[in-house]
């Protein structure tokens, strides 16, 4: 049996220009203007993510077919400075059910000047299996994902 | 080629990423991996070298056996991949935050 490797966190930063009122409202209720269209766990083509605004709230993408799938749930929600979402995507691009599987993605939205740093953490990726070398195994999975997958091609060229 | 364009590429094949999906379950040596796929061993033996040299399985010897197993740095490319996937992302959201107020609708899908 493979042991449990703990994964070191990934931290992505961007400073925007807008207040963290409006960064909050961008990054939640706002998500399907920005979230790339090919990411998503969905069997058909995306319409739209939501995030739920509200501790507990779901996040769900809904598709062509008229499906919905569940990709996450908010963990904390503190507008406008703090968002902590489950990242309930398995190693082989289903949904997560069991909360004790589902890495963590917290985003702090802190001011800067008049704008705002957008500190994104996602952590705990070694929940999703034994060892996050499982999911490693698995990014290049043929459903879901694959869009994301070229796009990080295309960026690494 | 950097790193992670051999490890994406390695991952890029659906019998590479069943190889990987196998040795979940522990090491291996070619010839029980082998025989779980419809392909001939001299294949399998070229798909274990690709995911090698892309640091997603090493091989390590047992008596006379060697045995495949998930390389740790496979590690590296998940992380990888996750930086890229949120560095767009945030680029994204930074995008519409900033979109004037005017401009501002519905991207269509």
């Amino acid at each position: 049996m493979t042991p449990t490797v703990a994964v070191p966190p990934v931290r992505s930063t961007i400073v925007v220009n807008a207040p963290p009122a409006r960064a909050f409202e961008v990054f939640t209720t706002g998500i399907d203007r920005w979230w790339p269209r090919s990411h998503h766990i969905g069997k058909t083509d995306m319409k739209a993510t939501v995030v739920e605004p509200k501790l507990g709230g779901r996040c769900y993408s809904t598709h062509v077919d008229g499906s919905e799938v569940t990709w996450g749930t908010v963990r904390a929600w503190e507008p406008p400075r703090r968002l902590v979402l489950a990242w309930q995507i398995t190693p082989t691009y289903q949904c997560e059910t069991d909360p004790a599987k589902a890495s963590e993605v917290e985003v702090r939205f802190v001011p800067e000047g008049g704008g705002t740093r957008v500190e994104l953490e996602h952590r705990h990726f070694e929940r999703h299996g034994e060892g996050g070398a499982a999911m490693a195994a698995s990014v290049g999975a043929p459903n879901g994902w694959t869009g994301l997958l070229g796009l990080f091609k295309t960026a690494v060229g | 080629m950097t790193y992670q364009d051999a490890s994406f590429a390695a991952l890029g094949d659906p019998t590479r990423r069943q190889i990987l999906l196998l040795l979940r379950d522990g090491p291996a040596p070619v010839g029980t991996i082998a025989g779980r796929f419809p392909v001939s061993r001299p294949a399998i033996s070229q798909h274990l070298k690709v995911l090698k040299d892309a640091q997603l399985v090493v091989v390590r010897p047992a008596g006379t056996r060697r045995l495949y197993e998930l390389d740790p740095r496979g590690l590296a490319a998940l992380r990888a991949f996750f930086e890229q996937f949120w560095n767009e992302a945030l680029l994204a959201f930074k995008a519409e935050v900033e979109r004037p107020t005017r401009a501002r609708r519905r991207r269509t899908p």
